[in-house]
């Protein structure tokens, strides 16, 4: 019973930084029916700011936090005014490619300042409590709880918010919103600051958890919960959360229960075996071409 | 216009002759594959730094002595940026482009493996000198000793069975878990070996997990181990990546000792692990606080040019290159074939990591290992372990 439970936790904690990093893709391609693949990247830019910030600047936690979300919202935006704003009427391929482009370059250009890998100092005093034979560490805490209020947050912000609800609007129907006088250029560029900033969040948390960050970390965890958006819904910013903590639990409690050598053979077939019994993910709603 | 054409065709035949003779001739080529960027750059760092010491020193004493004359030695270093299919890549520039006459290098055996096929198919000398997979020597098909691809350190059933039977008989620890990643030929292999010889000999490996390169959480491997409740546990795992797996374990509150391969004597090691990682062994190829004077004389001249501690990539990149020119003395010409005859019986080699010697059949030294522990933050000398 401690064995899972414990597993339990552990799941929460990939689960909650697979969700934060998915909300990037999922709110990107709610709005713009583009794949960020730059996303992955993004989010080690924000390990790496992490690692500045607290290597050099010697800053606690939470100015570290914020400094790296606002850091990496604003590359984020600049990086959708130079690269994909001019591409918004091109072919869809080609914006993907663009953004495969982009990934490719941040991480290249981390790799050429530095291509060691790093080690994040610890930002907080680690404290571990033990409940019979259950081990809780204050990180783990630390990282769920955060990453719920974040997603709580950015849930007001679009369901109670005018500027959530011209994110709505936009990802309805892109023609007509823009002739009711809603700003699109500036919402889509709040909706890349929101979505990027939660995965500079999340790169600071993984950091964390995980203190030895190098450039090509956020291929992996990127396709992850790339993977996730979908499986949520993709679109769909609450289906992206649950995506998150679906794929986080699945591959928490394959290692705990098969040999580990099968967890992501088992894993991803799980997730294939249910995008075929809900296509559209499961919160999505299938949405027919019209000729 | 007859005459003109022969004129140049003489021309030709000339310049080919000239050019050919300074290629071949004046300067020996010699080829270097390093990890210098990608997963594992503090190896490829270090490999880079011994070789261009070890070239620097000879070509201080005026080069290679063959027959009555010094020829100067020229490097050639190519990044395999961490990819197998780039180590291959630079294996063939090497040979068909610059046309070296041997290889040092790529150092972890993922990379090894691939560039040792297209240097055996091309009859070059490559000598890795840190990759300790028994399958970088081995054809690939027959599984018999390939004839150009040597190496410089020991391998992983020696190192396996040395550690072993380190954690039986020294730590007297009878239950072990081992966790690996499954995807990377060097851990695989050792854990496996380290596995049969711990259970041969009366030990227990109460869990075997696995992970695959690039995994950043282990979580749910570590609470499957720390369930199966071990005496120590077993990391053949490369630097980078140990110091996650420790500190995870340890937030898990595993409490339990580790012991790890060669894969951990990196410096990097330490600076990534913090005090994490004090108290624990690993076994490698030589320990810089005891050693020889020959070694004394590598560690001092390497760190007043580098500022730091050679670790054992860089010994035995020197000592590749420590090799090769011994090869050289003996086969007495620069020659491909020649080097490959001479090196294949080298009778004895003092080298910096020990004393080596190869026999006709086997690209495998005949050495020794140490077992280190860190203390402090420092590595320092444990134990010796005869073949």
């Amino acid at each position: 019973m401690a064995y899972i439970f414990q597993q339990i936790l552990n799941a929460l904690q990939l689960g909650s930084i697979y969700a934060l990093i998915a909300l990037g893709y999922t709110m990107v391609y709610g709005i713009l029916t583009m794949i960020n693949f730059a996303h992955g990247d993004l989010f080690m830019v924000g390990a790496f700011f992490c690692f500045l910030l607290a290597a050099y600047l010697h800053l606690s936690f939470v100015p570290t936090l914020l400094l790296s979300m606002i850091g990496v919202a604003f590359l984020g935006v600049i990086i959708e005014r130079l690269a994909y704003k001019p591409l918004r009427r091109a072919p869809r391929v080609s914006a993907i490619i663009t953004a495969l482009g982009v990934g490719l370059f941040l991480e290249n250009f981390t790799l050429a300042l530095s291509p060691y890998p790093k080690h994040i100092p610890q930002l907080l005093e680690n404290v571990t409590w033990t409940v019979g034979s259950i081990s809780i560490s204050s990180l783990q805490v630390l990282i769920i709880v955060l990453s719920l209020i974040l997603m709580l947050i950015l849930d007001f912000i679009v369901q109670r918010t005018k500027a959530g609800m011209a994110m709505r609007a936009i990802s309805w129907d892109k023609t007509i919103v823009p002739l009711m006088g809603v700003p699109v250029n500036k919402i889509i560029s709040l909706t890349f600051a929101i979505g990027t900033g939660l995965g500079g969040a999340a790169g600071v948390m993984y950091g964390l958890a995980y203190p030895v960050i190098d450039p090509y970390m956020g291929i992996m965890v990127g396709w992850k919960a790339f993977i996730c958006a979908v499986v949520g819904g993709i679109g769909n910013i609450r289906g992206a959360m649950i995506g998150g903590f679906i794929l986080g639990t699945v591959e928490i409690m394959v290692g705990a229960f098969f040999p580990s050598t099968y967890r992501d053979f088992v894993a991803f077939t799980l997730l294939l075996i249910l995008l075929i019994v809900r296509p559209y993910g499961i919160l999505g709603k299938p949405q027919p071409q019209k000729v | 216009m007859k005459k003109s054409s022969l004129m140049i065709a003489l021309l030709i035949i000339f310049s080919l002759g000239i050019f050919g003779c300074s290629d071949d001739s004046s300067k020996i080529k010699i080829g270097v594959i390093a990890e210098l960027t990608g997963d594992v750059p503090a190896v490829g760092a270090s490999c880079k730094n011994a070789a261009e010491m070890a070239v620097q020193e000879i070509n201080d004493a005026g080069g290679i002595q063959l027959g009555d004359k010094k020829y100067p030695v020229k490097l050639m270093i190519e990044d395999n940026a961490g990819k197998a299919d780039q180590s291959a890549a630079a294996a063939q520039k090497l040979i068909t482009q610059q046309k070296v006459t041997a290889i040092v290098g790529p150092n972890a055996s993922r990379y090894a493996l691939p560039a040792a096929e297209i240097a055996e198919s091309s009859k070059t000398v490559l000598i890795t000198p840190w990759s300790t997979a028994p399958k970088a020597t081995l054809d690939s098909k027959t599984n018999a000793p390939k004839k150009y691809v040597f190496r410089a350190c020991f391998i992983d059933p020696f190192q396996g069975g040395v550690l072993a039977k380190f954690a039986l008989n020294d730590l007297k620890l009878k239950k072990a878990a081992v966790l690996y990643d499954v995807a990377s030929e060097y851990n695989k292999g050792i854990a496996e070996i380290f596995k049969d010889v711990y259970e041969k000999n009366g030990g227990q490996i109460v869990a075997f997990e696995t992970y695959t390169t690039n995994d950043k959480d282990f979580s749910s491997q570590l609470t499957k181990i720390k369930q199966a409740a071990p005496d120590v546990i077993f990391l053949p795992n490369y630097y980078s990546e140990v110091p996650l797996q420790i500190q995870q374990a340890k937030r898990l509150g595993i409490t339990v000792p580790f012991i790890g391969s060669d894969s951990w004597g990196s410096e990097e090691l330490v600076k990534l692990c913090g005090k994490d990682c004090n108290d624990y062994y690993f076994s490698t190829h030589y320990a810089a606080d005891s050693a020889s004077d020959t070694t004394k004389k590598f560690i001092a001249n390497y760190k007043a040019k580098y500022g730091t501690t050679p670790d054992d990539v860089a010994a035995l990149t020197y000592d590749s290159f420590g090799l090769l020119w011994q090869s050289f003395k003996t086969a007495g010409k620069n020659d491909r074939q020649g080097i490959r005859d001479a090196l294949a019986k080298i009778p004895q080699y003092e080298g910096v990591t020990g004393n080596m010697q190869f026999q006709e059949g086997s690209g495998d030294p005949i050495k020794s290992a140490v077992i280190l522990k860190i203390k402090d933050g420092k590595f320092t000398w444990f134990a010796n372990a005869k073949p």
